[in-house]
């Protein structure tokens, strides 16, 4: 059984308003557990509405999600329930640091789960641990810190819920090269320590290509297409017409394919690239 | 809760009352709340009631936005009825309960009361639904313009009203953005005692506020980049004109405030 599903998942902003704008439309998607999950689209499309509802910030228009097979907008306390078991990591967390200390800030999730102290405190260090927090930065100020710094406290802020479901909406977006291999390094180790599902949002083609197993694309409030990165890929012009992007390594391939040169399909990470590139050479091929 | 609040809020639209110029606007409201404060009996109060009504469907605006904009101060309008409800006296007791009477005087003016703040409040609510803040400040501003003579700064005035303006829904926007970061760990704005709640909102409070001032900040900055120095000789973009319909809705206005005047006198 899928750990999330949703059922025709519709959602309207401002129903009936002046300014009634139609975010998701008639989304149907399965996420099995432990799965490693990448939400691409442009902006608009739809993204941070849809992972607003898998934890039940958002009530769905129409439609329902299902927690292991349950309606998480059964009632009141399902719903509150359902976020801590579903962590949502927002767009531009760092805005929303609020405690005086940032050791402080990420006890506030298990503080809210009414967890005994000492299990809040370990849960504080293990999450500054998975998201490189060091701890000599616990009785900082969070208003003090670097943006970088700053988004990492955010994530482990979530983490220290320690979910089964980890959401994250762009955690990469606006950070140098190094931030972003860091942030997208800490995801993987929580997941492979935890078995943890992940699903991550992402305007960046080389980091869902780098880390997710499957990726879903959504265009204007809709899925258009969902598989494996290598399928997604390999529908070049597709994505190019919805405004997105395929990654530099598959463009590369590609270019290199109309050269004539025969680079094998499902290559869109540098390193997949560059191993097929090298095979061909051993074979004395023609680069 | 917060997506309630619909104040400074803007309704596109080409209405004959859209079109009007803002000074016109601004000067009928203030006729119009004038009529409602001189309003005395249910004939007044029917009158105001029927030019709201004419006036609202003119503009085209759903019913619906009014009653949404009145819900956030529901807590006002029971306030009142009830505070006048019980301490009117006067006329025949309707009810009576240990220390609590009912009069009917009390029940007439909870009534009237509670319809003229009704009134007032989507009356006002016509206004800042067909008028762009922009204009609005423009037409105070112009408005207000003989008393600039006198040294009073009213260019700084409109021009911290526009401000204001333009940003309280983007601080809504952001107050909400925050909520639900935090309910997204577990915060509970919804459940639990008035206490609870009340405290629950106060994480709210700290990076709202920290954010404000960040935006007032690089708004200055941005403001003085560009050669902001108040208003001395400023000339504007657009130039507000009285039109034929303008003018012909202030003598409409002044007609309708005598005509309540008249009411009033004779105690309708
Ligand atoms: N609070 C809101 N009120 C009204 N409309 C909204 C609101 N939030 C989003 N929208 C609209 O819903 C649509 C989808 O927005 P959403 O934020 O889900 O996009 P996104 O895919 O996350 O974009 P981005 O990549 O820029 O973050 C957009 O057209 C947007 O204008
Ligand atoms: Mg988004």
């Amino acid at each position: 059984m899928p750990v999330i599903k949703t059922e025709s998942l519709s959602h309207v902003y401002g129903a009936g308003g002046p300014f009634e704008s139609v975010a998701l439309d008639n989304v149907n998607i399965e996420i099995p557990q432990g799965a490693f999950v990448g939400i691409i689209g442009h902006t608009g499309s739809g993204k941070s509405t849809f992972v607003q509802h898998l934890n039940g910030l958002l009530a769905p228009t129409s439609g329902r999600v299902l927690l292991d097979g349950e309606d998480i907008n059964a009632d009141k306390k399902r719903r509150h329930d359902t976020r801590f078991k579903v962590g949502l990591v927002f767009q531009y967390p760092e805005y929303q640091l609020f405690e005086e200390t940032v050791a402080r800030d990420i006890a506030f999730g298990p503080r809210n789960m009414k967890l005994s102290k000492d299990e809040v405190s370990a849960r504080v260090r293990e999450a500054a641990f998975f998201c490189g927090v060091s701890e000599d930065l616990f009785e900082r100020s969070p208003l003090e810190l670097s943006g970088g710094q700053k988004r990492r406290v955010a994530i482990a802020g979530v983490i220290a819920m320690r979910p089964d479901i980890l959401v994250l909406d762009e955690p990469t977006a606006g950070l140098d090269p190094a931030g972003c291999a860091g942030i997208l390094k800490n995801i993987s180790d929580y997941r492979a320590a935890t078995g943890a599902t992940v699903v991550l949002v992402s305007h960046s083609m080389e980091d869902v290509a780098r880390i997710a197993e499957r990726l879903i694309v959504f265009d204007e409030g809709r899925v258009v297409m969902d598989g494996s990165p290598a399928e997604v890929f390999s529908h070049t012009a597709q994505l190019r017409a919805i405004g997105l992007d395929i990654p530099a390594a598959a463009d590369v391939a590609e270019k290199l394919r109309a050269l004539g040169v025969p680079v094998p399909d499902g290559c869109y990470t540098v390193e997949q690239l560059r191993d097929a590139v090298l095979a061909l050479r051993k074979e004395g091929g023609t680069c | 809760m917060l997506k309630d609040v619909t104040l400074g809020q803007y309704f596109p639209g080409t209405s004959f009352i859209h079109r009007l110029d803002p000074r016109t606007k601004l000067i009928a409201t203030f006729v119009y709340i004038a009529a409602l404060f001189v309003a005395k009996w249910y004939v007044s109060y029917a009158v105001v009631l029927a030019l709201l009504i004419v006036c609202i469907t003119v503009s085209g605006i759903k019913p619906s936005a009014f009653f949404r904009g009145l819900k956030p101060i529901l807590f006002i309008i029971i306030f009142t009825a009830v505070i006048n409800l019980f301490a009117t006296k006067g006329g025949t007791v309707l009810w009576n309960w240990w220390k609590l009477t009912i009069t009917s005087a009390g029940a007439q003016l909870a009534f009237l009361m509670v319809a003229r703040i009704m009134l007032l409040i989507t009356g006002t609510f016509l206004l800042t639904y067909t008028t762009t803040p922009m204009a609005l400040t423009d037409g105070l501003e112009l408005l207000l313009e003989p008393i600039k003579k006198l040294g009073a700064p009213v260019h700084e005035f409109s021009m911290m009203m526009s401000i204001a303006l333009r940003f309280i829904p983007t601080l809504i926007e952001e107050a909400d953005k925050i909520a639900s970061a935090q309910k997204a760990r577990g915060a509970d704005f919804e459940t639990g005692s008035l206490t609870e709640r009340a405290k629950a909102l106060l994480p709210l409070l700290v990076p709202l506020f920290v954010s404000a001032f960040r935006r007032a900040d690089e708004l200055a900055v941005a403001m003085e980049a560009r050669c902001y120095h108040g208003g001395e000789g400023r000339t504007r973009m657009k130039k507000l004109t009285m039109c034929p319909a303008d003018w012909a809705t202030l003598i409409g206005s002044g007609v309708f405030l005598a005509g309540i005047i008249v009411l009033a006198r004779y105690g309708l």
